[in-house]
C-alpha cells in the first residue's frame, strides 16, 4: 500500500496541477514540490525500514488486473530496488527547484509532464510483474519527449525524437522477448500446463526449473538478446548510444539529471532484473569468458568505458563532454555485471546508484554555469576559481568524484567492479583501466580550462552561484562523501539480494 | 438448430428493417422540411441509429436461449459475432453523423440523401457481418461498395471528390467481379453456396482427391481480391489514398473505420466457418500468403505514409497499415487471433474516429488538412493538440494507450502460431510509424503558430464528443471486460 501510495502521489499530482489556473506559475511550482517531497519522505521511509537480513522482496502488493492474461498488479521491493527507488524519490525534489527559475514557457505542462515521468520511473523499479514492467518502462517516454522536444535547445526536435525512436526500437525487441516468455511460461517438458504467467518470481523459478520450456539454453539466449537490445539502448551501450549525447546537449538541466540519473539505471536494473535473474543460462553464454561470444558483453563495457572516455576527450561543449563521461562510467556497470561475482555486481549496482548521484551534480553544475553565461563552451571560460570560488569547490568535488579519486563514492564502485571483473576478464579489464586515466585526463583539462588561468574579462560580473543551487547540490555532494568513506551504507542493502542472484548465476 | 423460415426471420431481421425504413424516413423529411439549413433530418437519422440499436440488443437476447439462429432459411445468421460488429458499426455510423453536423464542408442542398446514404451503407455493412451464404455475401458488399461510391463522391463542387469516387468505382468494379469469379469457383466445386456446407464439402473432396488443392487455393486468391479491397490490403489498396484524401472527411472516417470493419468481419466468417477445417487447412496452405500480405500491407502503408503532408492522405495510409496489423490477426485464424482482431477493431474504431475528429475541427477553424496546419495548436487549442497527441500516439502503440494493448494482444496472437518473423516486421513497422504520427505531434507541440496566434474556442458540445473518442482510448486497454467480449463473440462461432 505505502508503496502504491508512492508510485501514484506523483500521478495524482500531475492531476492536482493540470487543474490548477494557468496565471499562478509560483503555486504551480509549489504544489509539485510538494509531491515530489511525498514520494522521497516515503523512500526515505522505505530504505530505513527495509529489513536487511534476507533477500526476499518486501512491501509486496499482488492484485489481479488484466485476468483474461493473467497479468498483475504485483509490485515490492528488494535491496537493489529500494536503493534506486530512494535515488529517483531524491532527485525528484531536486529538479523541481533545478526547474525554478530557468523554464520560462508553459511551466504548467512542464510540471505535470514531469510527475507523470516520476510515476514511471518508480513505477518501473518496483514493478514485478513483466508486463507492468513494460508498461512503466515505455510510461517514461511520452513526458520526455515532450520535455526535450518542448524545452529542449536549438536542435530539440531532432534530439526528441531520435531519443523516442532508439528507445522505442529498443522495447518492441524487448517485446517480442517478454511475449515469448510469457507464451512459454506454461511449458513443461513439451506438453503445455496451467496459466501462463508474468509473474517475475515466478518466471525466475521457472527458468530454473529442470526440464521447463523456459530453461532451454537456447530459448534463454534468444530472448537474452531481445531484452538486451532494449535495455542496452537505455544505458546506453556502443553501438545505441548515439541519441545519449543529442539528448542531453538539448535537454533543459533538470531533464537531463533525470536521464542520466535514472533513465540509464532503468536500463542496468533491467538487466539485473530480468537478463541476469530469469536468463542465468543466456547470460552464461555471453560471459562465459571463453571465446568471442563468452567475451561479447565484458567486451562492450570495455568498448564503452575506453570510447566513451576518449570522445569526452574530445569534447569542447561542457554538457556533451559531461554526456560522453556517462557513457564510459556506465561501462563499469556493464563490466561489473558480466564478472558475474559478488565483488563485479556489487560494484555494479554500487556504481549505478554512485552516478546517479555524480552525473546528477555534474548536469546541475553545468546548468549553473549555462543559465549565467549562456553558452558551454569550455574553451570560452578560464580563471573562473576566481569569480566563483563557492562553485568551483562544488564543481571540483563533483569532478573529482567522478574521476574515481579514492574516499569519495565513485571510487568504490569502479574499484569493485574492476576487481570482480579481473577475476574472469583479465586482459579486457586491465586494458578498461584506461578508461580511469582518459576519465582524469578531461576532468582536470577541463577544471584547468575553466577555472584556472586568468580570468576571462566577459565574466568579471559573473554571479556567484546561489542559495536555490546550492540547495539542490548539497545533498548530492554529502552523499558522494558519505559513500566514499562508508560504502557498506548502501552495500548492505542489496547484499542479500546479490548473495540471490550469485545462487541463481552458479545453479546452472 | 434449423434455420428459421422467412416469415419467423423477420422479428429477428428487424434492426436491418428499422434501417430501411429511417433511411426512407429521412428522405421524405427532407422534401418536407425547407429549411436548408436545418439539421432535421442529421437528428432523425440519429433517432435511426438509436432505434436500431435497441432492435440489436432486442434481438440479441430475445434468441438467449436457443442459441446462436440462422435466419431466411440460412441465408444470414445471428450469433454473437454479428452483435459485436453490429453495435461496432453502429457507433461509427452515430459518430459520422455527429462528424456531418459539425462538418462545414458539405452541401447543405443533399442533406437527405447523404444521410440515407450513410443508413443505407449501415445496412449493407450489417449484412456483410451476418451473410453465411455466398449469394448473399456478395449482395451485401456490392450493397456497401456501390454506396460509398456516391458517398465518396459527394462534394460536388470539388474535383477532388468526383475523382476518388471515379477511381474508387474503377477499381471496386474490377474487385468485386474477381471475387465473383472466386465465389462463382468455389460454387462449382461444392454445389452449395453454404459456408458451412462448403467446408465439410471441401475437406470430403479434397480428401477423396477429386479436386487439385491448387483449385482452391485460387477461388480463395480470387475470393480474397474483393475483401482486400473492403480492407484496403496490398496489392488492393492503391484506391483508398485518393478515394480518403477526396472524400468529405467525415466519409474518409467511416470508410476507414466501418468499411474496414465489416471487410473484416465477412474476411473472418468467410475464411473461418469456409476455409480452415483441419483437413482443408493441411491441404491447402494458404496462410503463408495472407502472412505474406499482411507483412507487405503494412510496411507500404507505412512507408508510404512517411513523406505525407497532407493529414487526411496520411491517415490514409496509416489505415492501410492498420489493415496490415489486423490482418495478422487472420493469419491462420486462431481462435485468439480472431479475438485479437475484435479487440483491435474496438480499439481502432476510438483512436481512429478520435484522429479524424480533429481533421474534421481543424479543417473548420485553421482551414488546412496540410500538416502546417496544425502547428502551434498547442497553444491555440491545448485540449485538441493533446486528444489528437493520444489518438496518434495509441495508433502507434504506445503504453499506457488502448492501442498498445491492441497490439500487443496480436503480437500475442501472431507468436503463439509461431510467426516470428511476421511479428518483428510488425513491431518494427510500428517503429516506423511513430516517425510520422510524431510529425503531426512536433507541428502541434513543438512549433510556433506563426502569424495567427489567437486562441480557437470550441463548443461544449466539440469536448464532449472528442472525449467520447479520448476516454476509451485512454482506459480500455486496462478494463478486463473488453477481452472477454471479443473472446465470447469469436467461441459461439461454428469451426468446422
Amino acid at each position: 500500500m505505502l508503496l502504491s501510495l508512492m508510485i501514484f502521489i506523483p500521478l495524482l499530482g500531475m492531476v492536482v496541477v493540470l487543474l490548477l489556473p494557468r496565471e499562478s506559475e509560483e503555486l504551480v511550482k509549489r504544489v509539485t514540490l510538494l509531491f515530489t517531497l511525498i514520494p522521497l519522505a516515503l523512500a526515505v521511509y522505505l530504505f530505513i525500514s527495509y529489513d536487511r537480513s534476507t533477500a526476499g522482496t518486501q512491501y509486496v502488493v499482488n492484485a489481479p488486473w488484466i485476468e483474461a492474461f493473467n497479468i498483475q498488479y504485483h509490485i515490492g521491493i528488494d535491496g537493489l530496488s529500494v536503493t534506486l527507488l530512494l535515488l529517483t524519490a531524491l532527485l525528484g525534489p531536486i529538479c523541481v527547484i533545478a526547474s525554478w527559475r530557468n523554464i520560462e514557457k508553459g511551466i504548467k505542462a512542464y510540471m505535470a509532464l514531469f510527475l507523470l515521468l516520476e510515476t514511471g520511473m518508480l513505477g518501473f523499479f518496483a514493478a514485478l510483474d513483466l508486463f507492468l514492467f513494460y508498461v512503466f518502462f515505455e510510461l517514461t517516454l511520452l513526458p520526455m519527449y515532450f520535455l526535450i522536444g518542448v524545452w529542449g535547445g536549438p536542435r530539440r526536435e531532432y534530439a526528441a525524437i531520435k531519443f523516442f525512436l532508439y528507445t522505442l526500437f529498443g522495447s518492441v525487441l524487448m517485446l517480442v522477448a517478454m511475449i515469448a516468455v510469457y507464451l512459454n511460461s506454461n511449458i513443461v517438458n513439451g506438453v503445455a500446463e496451467g496459466l501462463r504467467t508474468f509473474d517475475i518470481p515466478t518466471l525466475i523459478t521457472l527458468a530454473a526449473t529442470q526440464g521447463h520450456a523456459l530453461a532451454d539454453p537456447d530459448f534463454q539466449m534468444w530472448v537474452f538478446v531481445g531484452f538486451f537490445i532494449g535495455f542496452a539502448v537505455k544505458v546506453p551501450i556502443f553501438p545505441f548510444h548515439t541519441w545519449l549525447p543529442d539528448a542531453h546537449v538539448e535537454a533543459p538541466t533538470a531533464i537531463s539529471v533525470i536521464l542520466a540519473g535514472i533513465l540509464l539505471k532503468m536500463g542496468t536494473y533491467g538487466l539485473v532484473r530480468v537478463n541476469m535473474a530469469m536468463f542465468p543460462q543466456g547470460l552464461d553464454h555471453f560471459t562465459s569468458g571463453t571465446g568471442f561470444w563468452g567475451n561479447s558483453l565484458a567486451l562492450l563495457g570495455f568498448i564503452n568505458i575506453v570510447y566513451g572516455s576518449f570522445c569526452a576527450l574530445a569534447q569542447t561543449d561542457f554538457k556533451k563532454l559531461v554526456a560522453y563521461s556517462s557513457i564510459g562510467h556506465m561501462g563499469f556497470v556493464i563490466l561489473g555485471l558480466a564478472s558475474g561475482n559478488a565483488n563485479g555486481i556489487t560494484g555494479a549496482i554500487l556504481q549505478m546508484f554512485n552516478h546517479g548521484v555524480i552525473s546528477a551534480m555534474l548536469f546541475l553544475l553545468v546548468g549553473v554555469l549555462y543559465d549565467r553565461a549562456h553558452h558551454r563552451e569550455i574553451n570560452g571560460f578560464g580563471g573562473l576559481g576566481t569569480r566563483m570560488p563557492i562553485y568551483t569547490g562544488i564543481t571540483t568535488l563533483a569532478f573529482m568524484a567522478s574521476l574515481g579519486l579514492p574516499g569519495l563514492s565513485g571510487f568504490v564502485g569502479e574499484a569493485l567492479s574492476l576487481l570482480g571483473a579481473y577475476d574472469k576478464f583479465k586482459f579486457l579489464t586491465i586494458l578498461s583501466t584506461i578508461g580511469i586515466v582518459v576519465g582524469a585526463a578531461y576532468f582536470l583539462w577541463t577544471l584547468q580550462r575553466v577555472f584556472l588561468g586568468t580570468l576571462n574579462p566577459k565574466y568579471e560580473e559573473l554571479p556567484e552561484i546561489n542559495g536555490r543551487e546550492i540547495l539542490t547540490l548539497v545533498p548530492l555532494g554529502i552523499l558522494t562523501i558519505v559513500l566514499g568513506v562508508w560504502p557498506n551504507f548502501a552495500i548492505d542493502m542489496f547484499r542479500e539480494s546479490v548473495t540471490n542472484l550469485i545462487d541463481v548465476l552458479n545453479a546452472i | 438448430m434449423q434455420p428459421l423460415s422467412n416469415i419467423e426471420s423477420l422479428l429477428y431481421f428487424s434492426p436491418e428493417i428499422l434501417l430501411v425504413i429511417f433511411a426512407a424516413a429521412v428522405i421524405i423529411l427532407d422534401l418536407v422540411v425547407k429549411n436548408r439549413e436545418s439539421a432535421a433530418v442529421a437528428h432523425l437519422s440519429l433517432v435511426g441509429c438509436l432505434c436500431t440499436f435497441a432492435a440489436v440488443l432486442f434481438t440479441h437476447f430475445s434468441f438467449g436461449d436457443e442459441g446462436p439462429v440462422s435466419l431466411f432459411l440460412g441465408m444470414i445468421r445471428l450469433d454473437v459475432f454479428s452483435t459485436f460488429f453490429k453495435i461496432l458499426l453502429l457507433l461509427a455510423t452515430t459518430a459520422t453523423i455527429l462528424f456531418s453536423l459539425r462538418s462545414e464542408e458539405l452541401d447543405t442542398r443533399l442533406k437527405g440523401e447523404y444521410y440515407a446514404l450513410l443508413l443505407a451503407i449501415t445496412l449493407g455493412m450489417f449484412l456483410m457481418a451476418s451473410s453465411t451464404n455466398l449469394l448473399m455475401i456478395f449482395i451485401s458488399l456490392e450493397t456497401v461498395s456501390l454506396t460509398s461510391y456516391i458517398l465518396a463522391g459527394f462534394l460536388t463542387h470539388s474535383p477532388r471528390s468526383s475523382e476518388a469516387a471515379f477511381k474508387y468505382i474503377t477499381y471496386g468494379a474490377v474487385a468485386s467481379g474477381t471475387m465473383l469469379f472466386g465465389l462463382s469457383l468455389v460454387f462449382g466445386m461444392t454445389g452449395t453456396g453454404d459456408l458451412a456446407q462448403i467446408a465439410g464439402r471441401l475437406t470430403e473432396l479434397l480428401a477423396a482427391g477429386d479436386i487439385a488443392p491448387l483449385a482452391v487455393l485460387i477461388a480463395i486468391t480470387f475470393v480474397l481480391a474483393g475483401v482486400g479491397y473492403k480492407i484496403a490490403s496490398v496489392p488492393f489498396h492503391m484506391w483508398s489514398p485518393d478515394v480518403y484524401e477526396g472524400a468529405p472527411i467525415p466519409i474518409t472516417a467511416f470508410l476507414s473505420v466501418a468499411s474496414k470493419s465489416a471487410g473484416f468481419a465477412l474476411f473472418i466468417r468467410f475464411f473461418y466457418t469456409g476455409f480452415s477445417a483441419s483437413g482443408l487447412m493441411e491441404a491447402v496452405d494458404w496462410s503463408f500468403m495472407l502472412a505474406i500480405i499482411s507483412a507487405l500491407t503494412m510496411t507500404v502503408g507505412n512507408l508510404a505514409a512517411l513523406p505525407q503532408q497532407n493529414v487526411k492522405r496520411l491517415l490514409a495510409y496509416s489505415s492501410i497499415a492498420h489493415g496490415g496489423y489486423l490482418l495478422m490477426g487472420g493469419v491462420l485464424l486462431s481462435s485468439e487471433g480472431v479475438g485479437a482482431i475484435l479487440f483491435y477493431l474496438v480499439v481502432y474504431l476510438f483512436m481512429n474516429l478520435g484522429a479524424f475528429y480533429v481533421v474534421v475541427l481543424v479543417a473548420n477553424e485553421v482551414g488546412s488538412e496540410m500538416i502546417d496546419g496544425y502547428r502551434g495548436l498547442s497553444s491555440r487549442a491545448p485540449l485538441v493538440a493533446v486528444a489528437m497527441m493520444i489518438f496518434l500516439f495509441s495508433l502507434t502503440g504506445i503504453p499506457p494507450f488502448a492501442g498498445f494493448f491492441g497490439k500487443w494482444i496480436l503480437f500475442t496472437a501472431v507468436l503463439e502460431q509461431g510467426y516470428y518473423w511476421l511479428a518483428l516486421v510488425g513491431l518494427l513497422n510500428s517503429v516506423v510509424s511513430l516517425y510520422y504520427y510524431a510529425r503531426i505531434v512536433k507541428a502541434m507541440f513543438f512549433e510556433d503558430a506563426g502569424e495567427e496566434t489567437d486562441r480557437v474556442s470550441f463548443s461544449t458540445g466539440t469536448f464532449a464528443l472528442l472525449s467520447v473518442f479520448v476516454i476509451p482510448t485512454i482506459f480500455i486497454g486496462f478494463l478486463n471486460i473488453f477481452y472477454t467480449f471479443s473472446n465470447i463473440s469469436v467461441s459461439v462461432m461454428p469451426m468446422q
